[in-house]
């Protein structure tokens, strides 16, 4: 692969790596979330990438229902990054009826669908 | 819509086709039956038709597929796709083409197959790139975990998002054109397979086939026609976001914004409107679009629902078709918000008909709560 270039390139390779970054705006200082060429919060166009700290909370959370047969019933839920930023995921090692709103969790680079992409645990206390 | 465009278009006729299961039909048949239905209560012909807003969820140009399937040659189109929001959003597109000259007769029109081609939800949508590996299920993950945040803010209850449900299917056992018109107890809701937690099948809209048309005209010529016009005194929309795990505050909706615009184009508060027609694709739905709209403060839309609050009986009519809980859902529900608010103007609602309604409210909303629009409607007397 050639060396990553655009906002999606560089957050996939880096997940490929084992690591999360995200991208910061030179101008705002600010956070966002997805990846992008521009700040949505100031429009300036100077990112750069910083090392996630990985401390989440939990902002919202759902169970979807399956049958078992199909897998079960599994979370998807909206986190909080300590940057300030928001992504969908869903929580592990942990029942998925379990997950409650303000639970803090810690991220970590697991797989979901064949691919490389950031999931969460429940933190330590 | 600015206070400049109240009341200089009006709805003239309006229809609908293949509700529930239109077997044998494809979603541009249903599109046309509609069509033909709401073009024949304005007494017009499909060859008046200059203007053309259409959007459907089967093809990457559905509204030159209607205009093609129609045999029309539009000279104003607008196929902007908001999501179920777009029908409520071209009210303000038609009336700034009709009032700028662009065309004389505009036609809003959808139609869908989605229960009988599938069953289920039809979408010509993919999956937001940052979200699919997460496989939530479209679009009710998005509504459940809106209102899991609901309830942990504001304490609204299971019970309170079930009342919802049982006051549309309380308005559609009145309505002989409902798809769902079996009682339902607050029991049944709460006891009903939970899909997405908080949200039950019973909290999910209906999944039928149909179609829905508006005739528009200028207000100068509307009194030519069959039916009484039903004029647009104010529409308005605001968009906050496509992907759920974007939103802002998952308990504001942009109908906050969409709807204070509206008020004031049309010159009207809450307080005045006498129904209320609202997208209702879950529970959810209308507790927060009550509180955005202004019928309640935030966080208090729970209770507002509560005990057959907005049922007929209640303190205020919601839903008096039984809404896409109960009476119609093909994929997109929002027409459907401004034919009911048009029908209890006119006095010709298929259900419950309240009397003497002079001011309505329909709210569509689009994507995972992205789209909000706004539209306020009133008969000759509020002019
Ligand atoms: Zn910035």
């Amino acid at each position: 692969m050639p060396d990553a270039t655009g906002p999606d390139q560089i957050f996939q390779r880096a997940l490929t790596n084992g690591e999360i970054v995200l991208p910061r705006c030179d101008d705002c200082g600010a956070y966002h979330f997805f990846p992008r060429v521009l700040c949505p919060h100031c429009h300036g166009t100077a990112i750069s990438w910083h090392p996630a700290s990985g401390k989440g909370r939990v902002h919202t959370t759902t169970v979807v229902r399956q049958k078992l047969e199909r897998g079960g019933d599994y979370n998807v839920c909206v986190v909080e990054l300590e940057e300030g930023v928001r992504m969908m995921s869903r929580v592990e090692g942990i029942a998925p009826r379990d997950i409650v709103i303000d639970m803090v969790v810690t991220a970590f680079v697991g797989g979901a669908e064949g691919q490389p992409a950031v999931l969460f645990k429940p933190a330590e206390v | 819509m600015t206070p400049k465009l109240r009341g200089k278009s009006a709805i003239v006729g309006t229809g609908h086709a293949g509700f529930g299961e239109a077997h044998g039909l494809t979603a541009y048949d249903v599109m046309a039956q509609s069509a033909l239905a709401a073009l024949g209560d304005a007494g017009l012909k499909l060859s008046d038709v200059d203007g053309l807003f259409c959007t459907m969820m089967e093809d990457s140009m559905p509204a030159l597929m209607a205009a093609e399937y129609l045999g029309i040659q539009p000279r104003f189109i607008d196929g902007t796709m908001t999501g179920g929001s777009s029908f409520v959003n071209y009210l303000t597109s038609a009336t700034m083409a009709l009032e700028a000259g662009l065309c004389d007769v505009a036609l809003i029109v959808y139609g869908s197959n989605q229960r009988t081609a599938s069953g289920r939800l039809v979408t010509a949508s993919r999956p937001p790139a940052y979200e699919a590996p997460y496989n939530p299920r479209y679009p009710i993950s998005a509504y459940a975990m809106a209102a899991a945040r609901h309830m942990h803010e504001f304490g609204t209850t299971r019970e309170q998002l079930a009342d919802v449900a049982v006051a549309a299917r309380a308005w559609a056992q009145h309505n002989p054109e409902a798809f769902e018109r079996g009682p339902l107890s607050l029991e049944d809701v709460l006891g009903a397979r939970m899909v997405a937690d908080p949200l039950t099948v019973r909290d999910c809209c209906l999944v039928t086939d149909g179609g829905g048309a508006i005739v528009m005209v200028r207000a100068d010529r509307a009194k030519d026609f069959p039916k009484a016009p039903v004029y647009v005194l104010g529409s308005a929309a605001e968009s906050s976001h496509r992907q759920i795990s974007q939103m802002k505050d998952f308990t504001v909706t942009a109908a906050r914004e969409s709807g204070a615009r509206a008020f004031d184009a049309a010159g009207v508060s809450p307080a005045d409107i006498q129904v209320v027609e609202l997208y209702d694709a879950f529970t959810i739905n209308t507790i927060l679009f009550l509180e955005d709209l202004g019928f309640c403060a935030k966080g208090e839309g729970g209770a507002f629902v509560e005990g057959g609050r907005i049922a007929p009986g209640g303190v205020l009519p919601v839903n008096t078709n039984g809404g896409g809980l109960s009476c119609v859902h093909p994929g997109m529900y929002g027409i459907f918000t401004v034919i009911e608010a048009a029908r209890q103007i006119r006095g010709d609602a298929p259900g419950i008909q309240l009397r003497d309604v002079d001011l309505a409210l329909a709210h569509g909303n689009g994507g995972v709560l992205s789209s909000q629009v706004t539209a306020i409607l009133g008969s000759q007397n509020t002019l």
